[in-house]
């Protein structure tokens, strides 16, 4: 798609963005307009929600109603919101720190409680904006600027955080999967209920350069190599599936949600 | 017919925040605020309000002020432990002047402390537990009729200021039996928020702009949708946006001091007991007022010249009135359950030739008249005489 008629979401005014040149999160930004901009929806019917990070910093950016909030706490404000105007989409957008370390129990709990929010998780798999200290999602044996001896601990497999957790829509793409990626936002968005995409992201300037990946195409080379289908997946053996990026759509399944089940309740409390 | 009704104080607090136009809240358990949500959930979908029991009070706090951006008035509630908690999204609300009401039933603290026993250990965290330069308004009543009046209050002030407002309450208000009058339809004023549909198509909304910065007054908040806005906790410009320029940083955060501080007359609320004579005055507020005001009518039986000064405004300080009666009175007394936050702030009021006595109590149990008594007793033994 021709990224000039996307222009019309972005508040151009605003740019250029804080990230470096080559982010990923400039993709997962441009999959996102697209998706938004093939469900036809109304920018006046849309709040985006973000936490602290570099990620976070995409909802000053687009012409939304947009919300930049606190560290981890963006789907809790993102909450308040879908239940104060039900007839929005809410869409989150945050990092992997916000999301699975500092916010950990707030996405947990919103997976359990299957409210209707888009969770899309900017996975770079480190801190960019603190200066590349290691995340939730660092893989085992990496470097980061707090693991200048290799990382030491198991990271969390979002995917199977959010499933685990309830979420009713599961799915992971990377940037290099440009395609996949607009059509597992674009499904989670129309997804009644809970949503989670993962996005496995470079962020090059840190993770890369402390991991032999300094340049953006090296990030991206290593996503397409290492990238395996679910369907593919399931053939392969735990042995086999080391350091592999399992993408794909892991669920989807229609549940009454939050406000779904509020609304009957409500009927309930006035006697209807 | 005016109607009676014996409510207990956490409960008025729920009733009353409804009444003002409140249709969502989000709290989690805490003794002894508690009661609140359980209000809450019992009464707010009767209305077509939402309640929602959150995994935490940091998730509630969040809740509130993404429920308010999003055009809906809200609240929570908490004691203590939770308060520290939420302070945070407390200065995020502070900064993106989002409208919002945080009960805060007061317990004995620090940390865990006393949960069942009351206490009035949060007056310094109601006016600085957020961090950085900002300004706030925090109201206390004295009684169930009075946390039923004054949460609407709170409310309205959180609309006008668009600030959050803390209410301050103690396990004793909280958890209190009392009959009132419930006011009229004539007599509650509400002040409603601008709707979506109030702003035309197409116009730009900048929400934190201000005509005048000698004398900044909000605008008012308008609901999320048409104007589409953005918002954020860091220094931002006029329309919301990151900004980091020395200028507008300065702007922003003096602007945020100075909208509270220069209506501090406007919005102070306090009450008076036999002041005009008095030479003894006597400062208390919240359940400890009760105890005062006995005090004060023993005293004035023996004789004594003694009055009482009660701010419901505990923040910003009612200062012109208050030092008005300082420069008048020979004594002072402050009487709180803390061991003097708010005496840190009438002292400053105080010239150098009034004698201070200071009745503090942190145990847990409430201030007794007695007590406050034994302290005329002492003050006036030197100054005060009687006719």
């Amino acid at each position: 798609m021709k990224t000039k008629q996307l222009l019309k979401y972005l508040r151009i005014d605003r740019w250029p963005t804080v990230w470096c040149p080559g982010c990923g999160n400039g993709i997962i930004l441009k999959a996102f307009l697209e998706a938004v901009d093939q469900l036809k929806l109304k920018k006046d019917r849309i709040a985006v929600v973000s936490g602290i990070g570099c990620s976070s910093r995409a909802t000053g950016y687009l012409d939304f109603n947009t919300m930049h909030t606190l560290h981890g706490r963006a789907i809790a404000f993102a909450t308040g919101v879908k239940l104060a105007r039900p007839e929005f989409k809410v869409i989150v957008m945050g990092g992997d720190g916000d999301l699975a370390s500092i916010g950990g129990n707030h996405f947990i709990h919103a997976c359990r409680r299957n409210i209707d929010l888009t969770v899309i998780v900017f996975n770079n798999m480190i801190y960019g904006m603190t200066g590349g200290q290691y995340s939730p999602t660092t893989p085992e044996e990496e470097y980061a600027s707090t693991a200048p001896y290799g990382h030491i601990e198991k990271p969390f497999d979002i995917v199977k955080l959010a499933l685990s957790a309830g979420a009713t829509y599961v799915a992971r793409a990377t940037v290099y999967h440009y395609n996949l990626l607009v059509r597992y936002i674009k499904e989670a968005i129309e997804h009644k209920g809970v949503s989670v995409v993962d996005v496995i992201s470079n962020c090059h300037t840190y993770f890369g350069r402390y991991n032999g990946m300094p340049e953006p195409y090296q990030m991206l080379e290593y996503f397409k190599t290492n990238s395996v289908t679910l369907q593919k997946a399931q053939t392969m053996s735990e042995e086999e599936l080391e350091g592999k990026i399992v993408i794909g759509q892991f669920r989807k399944e229609e549940k009454p949600c939050y406000m779904d089940c509020y609304r009957e309740l409500q009927k309930k409390a006035q006697g209807r | 017919m005016p109607k009676m009704v014996l409510m207990q104080g956490d409960e008025a607090a729920a009733l009353g925040a409804i009444r003002a136009g409140c249709r969502f809240y989000a709290g989690y358990p805490i003794t002894p605020a508690s009661e609140i949500a359980e209000v809450m959930s019992r009464e707010l979908p009767k209305v077509g309000g939402v309640f929602i029991q959150m995994e935490d009070e940091i998730a509630s706090a969040a809740a509130i002020i993404g429920a308010s951006l999003a055009g809906v008035k809200s609240m929570t509630a908490t004691s203590g432990p939770g308060f520290s908690l939420m302070q945070e999204a407390i200065g995020y609300a502070v900064m993106t002047e989002t409208p919002t009401v945080f009960v805060n039933v007061m317990r004995g603290g620090p940390s865990t402390g006393l949960p069942t026993k009351p206490s009035q250990g949060d007056i310094m965290q109601a006016r600085w537990g957020t961090h950085g330069d900002h300004a706030i308004i925090a109201l206390y009543p004295s009684s169930v009729q009075e946390i039923y009046k004054y949460i609407i209050t709170a409310f309205n002030l959180a609309e006008k200021y668009r600030t959050p407002v803390v209410f301050l309450m103690d396990e004793t208000l909280g958890h209190m039996r009392e009959n009132f009058i419930m006011p009229s339809e004539r007599e509650v004023f509400i002040y409603n928020r601008l709707r979506e549909e109030q702003i035309k198509e197409e116009e730009v909304f900048l929400p934190y702009e201000t005509e005048e910065y000698a004398e900044p007054t909000p605008q008012p908040l308008v609901e999320m949708g048409k104007a589409r806005f953005h918002v954020s906790g860091l220094i931002h410009d006029e329309a919301g946006f990151p900004m980091a320029n020395p200028d507008i940083a300065d702007r922003l955060v003096r602007r945020l001091v100075e909208k509270i501080r220069l209506h501090a007359d406007e919005i102070s609320i306090y009450d008076e007991y036999m002041t005009e004579d008095a030479e003894v005055l006597i400062i208390a507020y919240g359940i400890t007022a009760r105890s005062a005001m006995r005090a004060v009518k023993i005293a004035r039986n023996d004789r004594i010249k003694v009055g009482l000064f009660r701010p419901i405004t505990i923040w910003p300080v009612p200062r012109t009135r208050l030092k008005e009666l300082l420069s008048r009175v020979n004594s002072v007394i402050i009487a709180e359950m803390n061991l003097g936050q708010y005496a840190h702030e009438v002292l400053s009021l105080t010239k150098n030739d009034v004698r201070v006595k200071l009745v503090n109590k942190v145990n847990g149990e409430l201030i007794t008249p007695q007590e406050i008594l034994d302290a005329v007793t002492e003050l006036q033994s030197g100054i005060v005489g009687y006719y």
